[in-house]
């Protein structure tokens, strides 16, 4: 890993420009949701969502189990499209690109808009593997610069320190928070523009937790976050915007501070001071 | 702000709990004040004793209080309409507290002039009355206005404050009338300037109270702001 510090500079150099050019707009829509339905077969799982999701901030998503939120994250990297009987209708612009109609390819896509899941799900490899793994489906990179985009995503996962001295141990030997921040290495190291946290955290002790919630909070210097969660706690944390989902139906859209003290929908307070149900 | 129960009934209990003994504590500091404001108008010791001991149970309602609310931020991390309500009341308690404060500072000039001797004509001008009474009415108000939550009764209170301020300005000149007049009255003509000044402090308390109910009400920080702002902003927000 000689070349690390020249290269890692190189690679800080165009992020620093990329954030200086979005300092101008510093809200910036990512993605663009427009008009979206979503059905699961004959159910109507979304209903005509429209919301900005923000360039380099952190949108959460809350509600009720079975409200459509992790249906709508999932479309934003078409994960539907596994399944022939699921079927959006809308518009999902990412830089102005409607993803629903574009040819682009799926695995292209995914590697713009990554996703973590609520279970860590390690590759049966190495923890090195784990990582190089994506990055060898998208580019063709040298021993020591593959070393080096390694390095550069474990440490953005903040696991470096702990796992530098055993890269060729298998990703699975790791606990349940270290196996999880992998998962955001292994998805931060093909350099994508957005990441999708699906309860990213239910899974986890409240040390863990604490350690992937301030990874977010430093993510998004580089990345836009999207997170559903069902911790509102954890969202009042971690976002810069928070979108309240009730059957399907986006019910509030707002800054995180606005939501979480002023809402201006009544659906949004009850639900968030624990009078719902 | 949202009026139904929560799913958790033990969370109701606390911040109901925390609404009556705020409630409580401002009937006493209520109580209190106005036994100070009679004790000064008649220079009467006894009574000016009875509101200085009134003091020690608003201070440890003010202690009770706080204990309540930081058990129900550390327990419910509550949010929107209850984290309005629970920081309004930590608020209020402050603003509760100092205007007891004040009362036992109205009570102890009364002892002040007493033990030298006194000019009894000093604490009897009739703005001084008149200032009390604005304040204590305010203070009275906005302890009915934070029961109801009534964001514009609240932003009529704020607006009395100025005619405190104006009759405060009017018992100074009034004193300083007097002091010039006879030197031999400066020492008791000071005594009724501090109590005139608690006074004037009792209208801002009160004013605060107020501003706090608006932003438990409907969320909108009105501090700082003029009072006829304040009430453009409460009739936006109705």
């Amino acid at each position: 890993m000689q070349n690390h510090t020249a290269v890692s500079k190189s690679f800080e150099k165009s992020e620093s420009h990329s954030a200086a050019t979005t300092t101008t707009a510093t809200t910036r829509a990512k993605v663009e949701v427009r008009n979206l339905n979503f059905y699961y077969g004959g159910f109507h799982a979304l209903k005509s969502i429209s919301l900005d999701i923000p360039e380099k901030k952190v949108t959460a998503f809350i509600g009720p189990s079975g409200c459509g939120k992790s249906t709508l994250l999932r479309t934003f990297n078409k994960m539907y499209a596994l399944y022939p009987e699921q079927r959006a209708e809308g518009e999902i612009l990412l830089d102005g690109e409607n993803l629903l109609t574009s040819r682009q390819d799926v695995s292209l896509l995914r590697a713009k808009i990554g996703m973590v899941f609520q279970k860590p799900t390690p590759f049966p490899m190495s923890i090195y593997d784990n990582i190089a793994f994506g990055v060898r489906l998208f580019e063709r990179l040298s021993r020591p610069q593959m070393d080096e985009r390694v390095e550069w995503a474990l440490r953005k996962a903040a696991l470096w320190n702990e796992v530098k001295d055993k890269l060729p141990q298998t990703g699975t030997s790791l606990s349940g928070g270290q196996q999880q921040r992998l998962c955001i290495a292994r998805g931060i190291a093909v350099r994508p523009e957005v990441i999708l946290f699906d309860e990213p955290c239910s899974a986890l002790d409240p040390i863990s937790t604490s350690k992937i919630e301030e990874l977010i909070e430093e993510l998004k210097a580089d990345f836009t976050v999207a997170i559903v969660t069902h911790n509102m706690q954890q969202a009042a944390r971690v976002s810069d915007y928070t979108a309240y989902m009730y059957l399907g139906e986006m019910i509030e859209f707002g800054e995180t501070d606005q939501i979480f003290i002023k809402p201006a929908r009544k659906e949004t307070e009850d639900y968030i001071t624990g009078r719902f149900g | 702000m949202s009026s139904g129960d929560h799913s958790s009934k033990q969370y109701d209990v606390e911040l109901e709990q925390m609404r009556s003994r705020i409630l409580h504590m401002g009937g006493l500091v209520e109580s209190q004040l106005r036994l100070a404001l009679e004790a000064f108008e008649k220079a009467d010791v006894t009574l000016a004793d009875g509101a200085i001991e009134a003091d020690r149970r608003v201070n440890e309602l003010e202690i009770e209080l706080d204990r309540l609310v930081n058990h129900v931020i550390a327990r419910r991390q509550p949010t929107a309409g209850d984290l309005r309500m629970i920081m309004g009341v930590a608020k209020a308690i402050v603003d509760i507290e100092r205007i007891g404060d004040e009362a036992s500072k109205i009570a102890r000039s009364v002892k002040w002039l007493r033990d030298k001797g006194g000019n009894f004509r000093l604490n009897r001008i009739p703005d001084i009355r008149a200032c009390g009474d604005i304040a204590h009415t305010m203070f009275r108000r906005s302890l009915d206005a934070f029961a109801r939550l009534d964001a514009q009764a609240a932003a009529a209170i704020i607006k009395d404050d100025a005619g405190v301020d104006e009759r405060f300005r009017a018992i100074l000149r009034q004193l300083v009338t007097f002091m010039m007049e006879d030197p031999r009255a400066i020492s008791a003509a000071i005594d009724v300037v501090w109590a005139a000044k608690a006074i004037e402090r009792i209208g801002d308390h009160a004013k605060n109270i107020a501003e706090h109910v608006i932003f438990v009400a409907q969320g909108a920080d009105v501090r700082h702001t003029s009072p006829d702002e304040v009430e453009r902003t409460v009739a936006q927000g109705r």
